[in-house]
This record gives C-alpha cells, sequence and structure tokens, in this order.
C-alpha cells in the first residue's frame, strides 16, 4: 500500500493550503513536516530535496513534487477531479486559474504593511464581487447543476469553496447576491467524504 | 475543418508570446487580432467575449479559451506535447512552473519604473544562473536525452528554448556554464517550424519599445 503523502511547508495556509483541501477532497490522508526554523528549509535546500529551492513540496508516489499547480495537477487527475476529457480539463483550467488570481490577494494579504490591508481587503471583496462570483454564478444559472463543470465535483469547484470560505473570514456577507454560489457551497460541506471543516489552520 | 486558432491581444510580446511559440512548434497556423485603441478593447469586453474580462484570449475548436496556463495546457494536450502519461505531465509541470516564474520577471520588467530596472535586471540575471539554469543542466545531464522529457519533445523544451532566447537578450554569458542547455537550444531551434517562426517576418514579437508601451498604457487604462 503506498505511504500517505507528505507535505513540506510552514504550519500555515499560505500556497499549500490548495493542496491539503484537494486532498482532503480526495479523501487522501497526508502527513505533514512543518518548517519551523531557517535550518529545516536549509536542510531541504541542500538535501536536493526542493528543484527550484522553494516550497511547497509534496512527497507523493515516489516524486518529490514542486510548484503549487503541478501539485494540484497531479493529484486532481489522480483523484478524477479533473473533468472527462480535454474539453471539460480546460474549463476547469480556466475556472481554476481565474480563482487563483483571487486566491492570490488573499495569501499576499498578511504580509502587506498593515496600513495596507484594509484598502487591500477592499479590492479583494470588488474584485470577488464585480469580476469572478459572476462568471461562477452564470455558469451554474445557465445549466443549473451542482456543479461547476461536467455535472460532478472538481477541482474547480474545491478551489472556489476555499476561496469563498476565505473572503467570507473578512467580509461575512460577500456572497450575497449570488443565490447559485450559495447552494454549489452548501453542497460542498461537510458530508459522508467530505470533513472539509477540519482542513486549514 | 476547423478555422485558425485567433490570438486576442494587442501586438507586443506580453503574456500571450509563449503561446505564440508553443501553437509555432506545434505547426500550427494562427491569426490574430491586435486590441489598437481602447474602443477594440471595449468592444470585446462589451461582447462578452473574455471570461475575466482579461487578455490573453485564443479562439479555438469553438471555445473562447481564456487565462495563459489554460490556452497552454490545451495547446499542448491536443499537439501531443504534454508527456504520455500522467508522471511524465508532472514533471514537464514543474518544469514549466518554475520557468514561468523566471519568465514572468521578464514580461513585467517593461513595466517597471526607471530607477528600479538595474536591481530588477540584477535579481533576473542571479535567479537565471543560480536557481534555474543548473535545475535544466542537471535534468539533460542526467538522462544525456535530447529533449527534457520522455525522450521525445514537449512544450518543455519550448518554452525553455523561448525563455533562453529573453536570458541571451540580457546577457548572452549567462548561458556560458550551460553546455548541454545551449545545446539544446540549438537543436530546437533548429527544427522546421522553430527555424520558420525564428526568422524576420514571422509572428514572434520584438522587444517592446516606448511607443507601444505607451499605447498600451492608453488602451488598458494601464496594464
Amino acid at each position: 500500500m503506498a505511504a500517505k503523502p507528505k507535505l513540506h511547508y510552514p504550519n500555515g495556509r499560505g500556497r499549500m493550503e490548495s493542496v491539503r483541501w484537494v486532498l482532503a477532497a480526495a479523501g487522501v490522508e497526508f502527513d505533514e513536516e512543518f518548517l519551523e526554523t531557517k535550518e529545516q528549509l536549509q536542510k531541504l535546500q541542500d538535501g536536493n530535496h526542493l528543484l527550484f529551492q522553494q516550497v511547497p513540496m509534496v512527497e507523493i508516489d515516489g516524486m518529490k513534487l514542486v510548484q503549487t499547480r503541478s501539485i494540484l495537477h497531479y493529484v486532481a487527475e489522480k483523484h478524477h477531479l479533473f473533468g472527462k476529457d480535454l474539453k471539460e480539463r480546460t474549463l476547469i483550467d480556466m475556472y481554476v486559474e481565474g480563482t487563483l488570481d483571487l486566491l492570490e490577494l488573499i495569501i499576499m494579504h498578511p504580509f502587506l504593511k498593515p496600513d495596507d490591508q484594509q484598502k487591500e481587503v477592499v479590492n479583494m471583496a470588488q474584485k470577488a464581487i464585480i469580476r469572478y462570483f459572476p462568471v461562477f454564478e452564470k455558469v451554474l444559472r445557465d445549466h443549473g447543476q451542482r456543479f461547476l463543470v461536467g455535472n460532478q465535483l472538481s477541482l474547480a469547484d474545491i478551489i472556489l469553496l476555499q476561496t469563498i470560505l476565505a473572503l467570507e473570514e473578512k467580509i461575512p456577507n460577500i456572497l450575497s447576491a449570488f443565490p447559485h454560489l450559495q447552494v454549489n457551497k452548501t453542497l460542498k460541506e461537510p458530508d459522508a467524504e467530505l470533513d472539509l471543516r477540519t482542513t486549514g489552520s | 475543418m476547423a478555422g485558425k486558432p485567433k490570438l486576442h491581444y494587442f501586438n507586443a510580446r506580453g503574456r500571450m508570446e509563449s503561446i505564440r511559440w508553443l501553437l509555432a512548434a506545434a505547426g500550427v497556423e494562427f491569426e490574430e487580432i491586435f486590441i489598437e485603441t481602447p474602443e477594440d478593447w471595449n468592444k470585446l469586453r462589451n461582447d462578452g467575449y473574455l471570461l475575466f474580462q482579461q487578455v490573453p484570449m485564443v479562439e479555438m475548436d469553438g471555445m473562447k479559451i481564456v487565462q495563459t496556463r489554460a490556452i497552454l495546457n490545451y495547446i499542448a494536450a491536443k499537439y501531443n506535447l504534454y508527456g504520455k502519461d500522467v508522471k511524465e505531465r508532472a514533471l514537464i509541470d514543474m518544469y514549466t512552473e518554475g520557468m514561468a516564474d523566471l519568465n514572468e520577471m521578464f514580461i513585467v520588467l517593461p513595466l517597471c519604473p526607471p530607477d528600479q530596472k538595474d536591481a530588477k535586471i540584477a535579481l533576473i540575471k542571479e535567479r537565471t544562473t543560480d536557481r534555474y539554469l543548473p535545475v535544466f543542466e542537471k535534468v539533460l545531464k542526467s538522462h544525456g536525452q535530447d529533449y527534457l522529457v520522455g525522450n521525445t519533445l514537449s512544450r518543455a523544451d519550448i518554452h525553455l528554448v523561448e525563455l533562453l532566447y529573453y536570458v541571451e537578450e540580457i546577457d548572452p554569458s549567462l548561458l556560458a556554464n550551460f553546455p548541454l542547455v545551449k545545446a539544446l537550444k540549438t537543436r530546437i531551434s533548429n527544427l522546421p517550424a522553430m527555424k520558420k517562426f525564428l526568422q524576420p517576418g514571422s509572428q514572434r514579437k520584438p522587444p517592446i519599445d516606448e511607443k507601444s508601451l505607451e499605447q498600451a498604457r492608453k488602451i488598458f487604462g494601464m496594464k
């Protein structure tokens, strides 16, 4: 039986959080080795465990995968979260890439100067409400299905859920104008297979 | 028969250039519709063609694909430049994402304020010789094959060679200590489809000049 994937990252969300979400959604148990000191990172780098000297890094199926998108793609494909054909995959890619642009603002937020942080929350909210949420609301409204692509859970739904929940922490009513997104979100919250509430730090 | 892919962008490298390279490498002829005025830009957005109100956008196979990576992934998969199985794809993805990080520094360099430019260029040089080229030199050395992954041409080779041309534009000596990477550049450049694309008069774009940059700023209200 294969060993559990091992995640190498500091004990925080950052760029690893999406990976945690996708593994959890796929029902895959994983171990985490938290980087708590500079020396630990140095050790990983000196030992040639990090292709570009960076984390996230995930040990999985005999590989040391780096680069967030590479890890997400590999896990999604392995666990049937990447659509049934190339066209579905392309839709999922488009939706994920758009959502990741929005998520990037959230990831970078803690590193901004305190004075800039409040302004940035306004910026995130505007981008979400004007550019991203209307797109996904329309997708769900137009096909009337529960999930964004191909009538089944995919990477697109998972990354969107992660992003919505992170935004709601800062702007609680951000979904108020998007009824279909509210439903999509509810359908992905705890059920037998997806114990997503236990994910995240 | 399907029409040629239609690329919507402005007449410069930016985020569309790696797409032009990949289509060219796959031997796919494409058309370009340049955004030249604020009116062009408004029309594109108002007609609902751009999923997130952004370019690049490529019309192909009945889709209006946006997001650079989504476009590249589709082209690579369609033209068999994405490896033969999920493990090769993972390798190609890792190498490609690293290259994209370095390429990003080139893409945004024209937008950098003049007083920061020297520092940015110094960082690009450092990353090139200390972080990225050593990886690809080591990969080529480890298997001794002509291509980065799976002993066959893939998008990883194309993206790397494109990047190497930009590195050379900044400082040709940066490639000096990477003989295998240099040899890959020569080999890929000599492939018939690439040779054609590298000729003057092709759809490959030159570095952006001040005039085009100003035009882009006007169109996008500062891109």
